[in-house]
């Protein structure tokens, strides 16, 4: 039991002396902040998750450097010859041995003499691979021979960024990001607050219900940096990958995105009242779009007829107008499109949440 | 002068009747209690009141305003402490009571609300790490912030352990000596007994006796109450015989206890005495005690404030 003499009631005091900070938009998002900072996995999942995923998929599918070309030979003059093209890599076989192999595809093109001495090149014409080795052994014997070019050539090599896969991965990941980000954050921590009776007692307080559903988008919009700046500052940094469009258009890309995903989130979030009840819902609108929006492979694979659908969707329209910022520096403009399909979403999402959130 | 009005109130969900038609009056100053059993529509009572639930009929006016008309100004002069709310637990105790100070026009500082539950040492201790009387006092204390008028506590100790519970009830002692308006919940009639100036005390959506605690007691006519248990099977004993005694008014067996409700204990002593002995009853434990809001509980229904 406590010791202490009963206290007084204190001075009641003017919400004034509290200043700003005693504002409830402030206080509320404040505690947006402190929920996400103060749950490491959530941190993990929503900033190092998409690095460590660009990494992993930018090295899987990285472009590899020139194919060496596997051949054959069953002549040692000839294996001299080619061997001086780079591009050939030579085995000496007797010649059984050297038809056994280019059954097998282990050589690609098999060069040999005939009784009469010319060069026999045997491969199959299908093969581009073997094609290219027919052009690079013919080249090498002529010139073992002592042909002279009589044009002189100079190669110039590019490789040009923005072509690769990672480039095309990385604003994919970013969308992906943005989405997921948004409807788990914001149906996981309110159907928790649901959940828990937590919105039931900020009903009975006065505070004002627009700024509960206020401070989860402004929550939203303090992560947005870090969460579309990581992944691209990433990409950017460890592959290259272009940004060409300006900052501006990407920061107004990525707020209207994140603040579409975050209507549609509070729409998930406005009746569940289960963990497992906002989960089977977040699964069930998103999963689908990674699949058929274009994050991993081109949504232009799918059928013509679903193409309409397929546009329609948010992440499809995130991931479209990222990848032709990035890629392509498509002012908002020649986005416009895309922003339109965000802000019907952002608009009828936001309306139907606040007509149906449930405070109980 | 009244702070709560409450007249004809009537809830239903689906098939059940949660509130049947109740009156209530609240004067400004008093701490009024609510008590019955789990289920006696006690929580949808005061749900209504807080303007959370609305009525299916009836007139509910607080501090002289009404919830259709009035909701934004009300909310400003009530404090309100749920039954089940679980407050977030990765902020911190300074930090909830920050963010609940912030809804509310005037009241007193974060800190000096913290202060005002005894919870200073844990003002930078996590919600998640109080224990269960700590995480009361802290609701408590997002109760006052807004300097209520009216103060709702719904089951306030429930749950707690007896030293936790006191601390809690010395709490309330102090705003109730501050003058202000309380109304609470309870289904323990010691609690009652200890905070209440009036209560109502409710069964099965009705309020079934009103009064100050003292005069609810005091309606029984009884001011004993004589409990013993013997060595015999419960069937044997002839109770009765022992509802004849002079000066007993009613007995009751239960669980091998025999319940005399007495008005007079140097009557009922001896006769009771010589009564077991004529029936041959060894006696194996004997209590008597003064009636409480339990036994009127009991003699309105026949069950106890306990039974589910």
């Amino acid at each position: 039991m406590s010791e202490r003499a009963p206290r007084t009631i204190p001075v009641e005091i003017r919400a004034g002396r509290l200043g700003i900070r005693g504002q409830p938009i402030v206080q509320l998002t404040l505690t947006r902040i402190r929920e996400f900072l103060r749950e490491p996995e959530a941190v993990f999942w929503a900033l190092l998750f998409p690095i460590l995923l660009t990494t992993g998929l930018g090295i899987a599918f990285r472009s590899r450097p020139v194919d060496v070309v596997n051949v054959g030979a069953t002549d040692p003059g000839l294996a001299e010859s080619l061997r001086r093209q780079p591009a050939l890599a030579v085995t000496t076989f007797a010649p059984e041995h050297g038809h056994e192999a280019l059954r097998a595809g282990k050589v690609a093109l098999l060069a040999g003499r005939a009784p009469n001495g010319s060069v026999v090149f045997e491969f199959d014409d299908t093969n581009p691979d073997a094609r290219a080795a027919r052009s690079l052994a013919d080249d090498a014997v002529q010139r073992a021979a002592g042909r002279r070019d009589p044009v002189a050539v100079q190669d110039r090599l590019l490789r040009e960024a923005g072509s690769r896969y990672v480039d095309f991965l990385v604003p994919g990941l970013v969308g992906l990001g943005i989405m997921s980000n948004a409807l788990w954050g914001l149906g996981f921590s309110i159907v928790d607050a649901r959940r828990r009776h937590l919105t039931k007692r900020l009903l009975a307080t006065p505070m004002p219900r627009r700024d509960y559903l206020l401070s989860y988008l402004f929550w939203r919009m303090l992560i947005l940096w870090a969460e579309v700046g990581v992944p691209v500052g990433f990409g950017v940094i460890a592959f290259g990958v272009p940004v060409r469009g300006s900052l501006f258009d990407l920061v107004v890309l990525c707020v209207l995105s994140s603040l579409s995903c975050s209507a549609l989130g509070l729409l998930l979030a406005s009746r569940a009242r289960t963990i497992e009840g906002i989960s089977g819902l977040v699964n069930l609108v998103q999963v689908p779009m990674w699949i058929v929006s274009g994050v991993f492979f081109s949504a232009r694979r799918f059928p013509a007829v679903v193409q309409p659908l397929i546009t329609a969707l948010p992440l499809t329209a995130i991931v479209d107008a990222l990848r032709a910022h990035m890629l392509q520096g498509a002012s908002l403009a020649q986005l416009a499109p895309q922003l339109g399909v965000l802000s019907g979403w952002l608009f009828v999402c936001f309306a139907l949440a606040l007509k149906l959130f449930r405070w109980r | 002068m009244s702070a709560l009005r409450v007249s004809g109130l009537r809830k239903a969900y689906k098939d059940v009747v949660a509130v049947d038609g109740i009156d209530l009056d609240v004067r400004s100053g008093e701490c009024f209690g609510l008590l019955g059993p789990n289920g006696a529509g006690k929580t949808t009572t005061i749900e209504i009141c807080e303007g959370l639930t609305t009525p299916d009929a009836g007139d509910v006016e607080v501090l002289g305003m009404r919830w259709a008309s009035d909701a934004t100004a009300l909310r400003q002069r009530l404090g309100i402490q749920l039954q089940e709310t679980q407050l977030t637990e990765k902020l911190t105790v300074i930090e909830t009571v920050r963010l609940f100070r912030s809804f509310f026009d005037r009241g007193p500082l974060p800190q000096d609300a913290v202060a005002l539950v005894q919870l200073e040492e844990k003002s930078d201790a996590r919600v998640g790490a109080l224990s269960g009387g700590q995480k009361q006092r802290l609701a408590l204390a997002c109760a006052l912030v807004g300097d209520p008028d009216l103060l709702f506590l719904d089951e306030p100790t429930t749950g707690l352990d007896p030293q936790a519970r006191r601390q809690l009830w010395d709490l309330i002692d102090t705003f109730k000596s501050a003058g202000r308006t309380i109304l609470l919940t309870t289904h323990y009639m010691d609690e009652a007994e200890r905070l209440c100036d009036r209560l109502a005390i409710m069964d099965r959506g009705k309020v079934i006796a009103r009064g100050s605690p003292f005069e609810l007691v005091a309606s029984l006519g009884l001011e004993h109450v004589v409990e013993f248990s013997t060595a015999a099977a419960g069937d044997r004993i002839d109770v009765d015989a022992l509802r004849r005694l002079d000066g007993v008014r009613d007995a009751r067996a239960e669980n091998g206890t025999v319940r005399l409700q007495a008005t007079a204990l140097h009557r009922v002593l001896p006769t009771l005495l010589d009564e077991l002995s004529r029936q041959a009853l060894p006696l194996t434990e004997l209590r008597t005690r003064s009636a409480t809001l339990e036994d009127v509980f009991v003699a309105l229904t026949g069950r106890h404030l306990r039974d589910e």
